[in-house]
């Protein structure tokens, strides 16, 4: 059952051959034999998580209407507040910090009876890409537990490959749903900004940050986008329209005519050989089904990581200031206040947050301001031309997810530009603030690692990418027969 | 001994920048829900947005903009058809998420002017000063520091944080430089907060309370040699709260400045805290130390774009303004520039207007009012408008006078007592056992009384001399404990002694 889709699982729950309490119970059971292993959730809510499951068992006795995913199982990344359960952000900063709120994406869960299992881990306030800057130590990848399974929300992405929930809510500032679910061979979608309220996502960089659902098949990525997304008033940034179709466009997965763009930029050098091969057998899949194949130039995309990187970091080092010992989390040493927020900063802040804040503050100081932050949002401008122009040839962009599998715990943690660069393909995307969606695309040749296949489509036109996400799974899932993750090796067995 | 003010003006051109920060009369924060009650119980009125909680996010109060546009227009700025708010960044624990949410580079009013007139022994003089800039803000919470001796954070044991007012919507009212005030430069600055204040009581913007710190005034002062053009260093005094502060701030700021230059010595750039007890600043933090603030466009915020329809809107529903309605005022009262230009000093205007409406005689209002009420303020060292008398008391008393239940001064007696919180003016009547003798016997027995003491001056009234029967008539009333109406006492004698 626990490898069933979320949409099958809804079904089931329906017809009533399983009830809300045994899923979710069948879910705890698999946290408790692999989670050891993984390390995906940094709490668990037991006792919640199974009232939630009861409440919607009686809910539905009762014959009331209940929404698609009421009582299926969900993993929160623990950058979203959640009343009453420990929020960590997985910094050391925020430890034993229960919020008095629910954020926006949980109030809607919620309401849809979706049952929240627990707090997934993640890189400390959403920076890395790789979960090892969690401040609770790194989640290991289920394909190969030796390896990374992508960040921030590391924690998410390895809760789905390894059985632990059939959904999970990841946020994306540079790819932090898409990364993450390339290379652990799961679904995951950045909507367009102001698609999904922030309202509760504890920020990281304000104009970046966007939640989404994160899953093992499009569909089911689908309802969650469904279930969450929308206008929020507590958000002024959320979108005020209807949500795009996009549950209808996954189940349609019909590609004839859509003009598909290969960015040129977004392959190449850098790229791992196996996860361009399977790029290009994926392009050659939606070719077979009736796409048209375009190629398509971002000339400014060059420029992307370096404007990201001086972005991101400036609204973090304002965004992270809050964090003073004053209100609430830890609070380190005595004396004046100056004295005590100095000293729970040094120890609360992990060093890869501290390099933000500190880049943040240089690139926002006076006399520094138009060279750096100014610069930056020009190029920022300049990539959402490349898009605008792009989407003119085509009706979708598509890259690679990332330019490689997921390497090695450890390998890249002292040399932080190799690490920024696994976020290559996936940054200007949030830099235009329009979606972008990972679905696998296969094993790599060389380490029989999954690859992530990256669908981009226009602000608020999300039902696009669903739509030839849903065509290539379909297409893939012929070819191979059999899920992706039936080939990943199985947990727990000691 | 310090130098005469008279010497600084015959030397030196003073320079003013003004900044007014209001506090908004809405109901709701700047960024949230919560209510803006002065004075509840500390941390009541908060919620995870204006305690900056991880997660939360602003979201701009509509009415706060409305308000801010009124204020612009009411001071004839150019309304920005788009603008942004920015985070001015600092660190400070009564700032929830250290950094204020503000306006920077892209306010939503520029370049008004507000018109001031200031009487002179020349007469009145007008001046127009200009403004900069109008920008929203919100405001941050308060610091109690305990302990210690001074009540600043130095020296305290602790600190209490009350975020109350944290995330208030403040806005912030910048003057360009103000020249060519000379040595009415005190004056002008208080004129200029004071006209502010009437127009934003009038626009129902803010309670305006300056003792609340609901506004509240920087005052930018500098020197420059007469003939120079080159600006001087300035202070800044910081948060002076009440009109007769401001006046007395920037002379007291000219001197100083005055004293240093003449001794060959600097004026450095710096925050002052002005005292109210010795009219005397001293220094705040040194603009040396200033942060850099980092400011840059708030993300969680849209742009500010209001339409020209509301911006046309508001600007029709504009009340008049002051100096119309002073004009009015004091046409309808038949008060000369003088007695109006002392109503206003007094800050009495919408008390005596008040009373008038109440159905007062315009005269005998406006002598209650900056007569013994005004005394009384005077030596408490607070304004009429902050005693607890209304003008339905006053009205009330002027009433009972007319009727000859109250003398002159045994009202004097009853405004004491309201503003001693005794009651309602019928009931310290009643409490204190005021009333006016008027029984025709009680008031002959205490003449018979005054004649038998003094039989000398009453054979001298008896022989015409009337003026003489003020000793007698002065007896009476002490007999009576003033109690008695005077010109009832001075009929009955009269008549008595064979003179009415």
């Amino acid at each position: 059952m626990i490898k069933s889709s979320a949409t099958q699982m809804a079904a089931a729950l329906a017809k009533g051959e399983v009830s809300s309490l045994e899923l979710t119970q069948l879910h705890l059971d698999q946290i408790s034999k692999v989670d050891s292993q993984v390390n995906a959730f940094l709490f668990v809510d037991t006792e919640g998580a199974l009232e939630q499951a009861k409440q919607v068992d009686a809910k539905r006795q009762k014959g009331e209407k209940l929404s698609p995913l009421a009582g299926v199982p969900l993993a929160l990344k623990d950058v979203m507040t959640q009343k009453g359960v420990p929020t960590t952000c997985g910094s050391k900063m925020l430890e034993g910090w229960r919020p008095p709120y629910d954020s926006t994406v949980v109030t809607r869960l919620k309401e849809n009876g979706v049952v929240i299992l627990g707090k997934t881990n993640m890189d400390e306030f959403a920076m890395g890409s790789s979960t090892e800057n969690s401040a609770y130590g790194p989640t290991h990848n289920p394909w190969d537990l030796t390896r990374i399974p992508g960040g921030s929300g590391g924690g998410s992405s390895a809760a789905l490959a390894a059985f632990e929930a059939p959904l999970a809510i990841g946020t994306d500032t540079g790819g932090s749903i898409r990364q993450p679910a390339a290379v652990t061979g799961t679904v995951g979608v950045k909507p367009t900004y102001g698609g999904v309220s922030r309202y509760g996502l504890v920020a990281f960089s304000s104009s970046l940050d966007q939640a989404g659902p994160c899953a093992r098949t499009v569909l089911d990525a689908a309802y969650l986008h469904e279930a969450i997304g929308g206008y929020d008033k507590l958000d002024s940034t959320s979108i005020n329209a209807p949500i795009p179709p996009v549950v209808a466009a996954a189940k349609d997965g019909n590609v004839k005519g859509m003009k598909i763009g290969v960015i040129k930029e977004l392959q190449g050098d850098g790229y791992q050989p196996g996860v361009l091969e399977l790029f290009n057998q994926s392009l050659e899949l939606l070719a077979a089904q009736g796409a048209e194949i375009v190629e398509v130039s971002c000339k400014y995309f060059d420029y992307a990581l370096a404007a990201y990187y001086l972005i991101a970091p400036s609204e973090c080092s304002s965004n992270l200031a809050r964090f003073d010992a004053m209100r609430y989390g830890i609070r380190v040493g005595e004396g004046s206040a100056e004295e005590v927020m100095n000293k729970t900063r040094q120890v609360g802040f992990g060093r890869e947050v501290k390099r933000r804040i500190i880049l943040g503050t240089y690139a926002l100081s006076s006399g520094y301001y138009d060279a750096y932050y100014g610069s930056a949002q020009k190029v920022r401008t300049l990539i959402s031309r490349d898009f605008e122009n792009a989407f003119q040839q085509a009706d979708v962009l598509v890259s690679p997810t990332a330019p490689t599998t997921a390497f090695k715990i450890g390998e890249k943690a002292n040399d932080p530009i190799a690490m920024y660069l696994n976020d290559i393909a996936t940054i200007p995307t949030n830099l235009a603030g329009i979606g972008g969606m990972s679905l696998p695309s296969g094993l790599a040749k060389e380490d029989g690692l999954p690859a992530g296949f990256q669908i981009m489509a226009p602000a608020m036109q999300d039902d696009r990418m669903y739509k030839a996400g849903a065509a290539l799974e379909a297409a893939l899932l012929t070819k191979w027969g059999k899920p992706i993750l039936d080939s990943a090796p199985v947990l727990g067995a000691k | 001994m310090a130098l005469k003010y008279e010497d600084v003006i015959a030397k030196y051109e003073p320079v003013l920048g003004l900044e007014v920060h209001v506090e908004l009369g809405t109901e709701s924060k700047m960024f949230c829900g919560c209510n803006t009650v002065f004075g509840a119980a500390p941390n009541t009125q908060t919620c995870p947005v204006c305690l900056g909680l991880p997660g939360s996010l602003p979201v701009v109060n509509g009415k706060a903009i409305e308000y801010t546009i009124a204020i612009g227009l009411a001071l004839n700025c150019s309304i920005a058809p788009f603008s942004r708010f920015a985070r001015k960044n600092y660190f400070y624990p009564d700032m929830p998420k250290n950094f204020q949410t503000s306006q920077y580079d892209e306010p939503i009013c520029v370049n008004g002017y507000l018109d001031v007139t200031i009487e002179t022994e020349e007469g009145p003089k007008d001046f127009r000063i200009e403004i900069e800039r109008v920008h929203m803000e919100e405001d941050t919470g308060k610091s109690l520091h305990m302990g210690g001796a001074t009540g600043r954070i130095h020296g305290a044991d602790y600190s209490l944080l009350d975020y109350n007012r944290a995330g208030i919507p403040l806005v912030e009212i910048v003057t360009k430089v103000v020249t060519g005030t000379g040595k009415y430069a005190p004056e002008v600055a208080r004129a200029y907060v004071s006209e502010l204040r009437d127009i934003l009581r009038g626009l129902g913007v803010s309670d305006v309370k300056m003792e609340q710190g609901s506004l509240r005034c920087d005052a930018n002062v500098s020197l420059r040699p007469i003939g120079v053009e080159k600006l001087g260093t300035r202070s800044e005094t910081k948060n002076v709260n009440s009109l007769r502060s401001v006046e007395r701030a920037v002379r007291g700021e000219m001197i100083r400045h005055a004293e240093l230059l003449n001794k060959g010595e600097k004026v450095i750039q710096e925050t002052r805290h002005f005292h109210e007890d010795t009219g005397l600043t001293t220094p705040g933090r040194s603009k040396e130390q200033a942060e850099d603030y980092r400011y840059f466009p708030e993300p969680d915020l849209v742009p500010v774009a209001p339409s020209i329809e509301m911006i046309e809107k508001i600007r029709a529903s504009l009340p008049e303004k002051p100096s119309v309605r002073r004009k009015k005022l004091q046409e309808a009262w038949q008060v000369p520039d003088k007695e109006m230009a002392a109503m206003v000093n007094a800050d009495v205007l919408d008390q005596v207007e008040a009373t008038v409406k109440l159905g007062t005689d315009p005269t005998r209002a406006r002598g209650w009012w900056l007569g013994e009420i005004a005394r009384i303020a005077n030596e408490k060292g607070v304004s009429a408008g902050e005693l607890p008398i209304n003008a339905s008391d006053v009205a009330e008393i002027v009433g009972l006078i007319e009727k000859g239940e109250l003398t002159d001064k045994l009202a004097r007696q009853v405004v004491e007592g309201v503003i001693n919180g005794e009651g309602k003016p019928a009931e310290i009547i009643k409490n204190r056992g005021i009333q006016v003798v008027s029984d025709d016997s009680s008031l002959m027995a205490a003449i018979e009384k005054a004649i038998a003491a003094q039989p000398d001056v009453a054979e001298k009234v008896r022989g015409g001399h009337v003026p003489a029967a003020g000793a007698l008539i002065g007896a009476v009333m002490k007999e009576t404990k003033g109690q008695a109406d005077a010109a009832k006492v001075r009929e009955l004698l009269l008549k008595h002694l064979g003179q009415a």
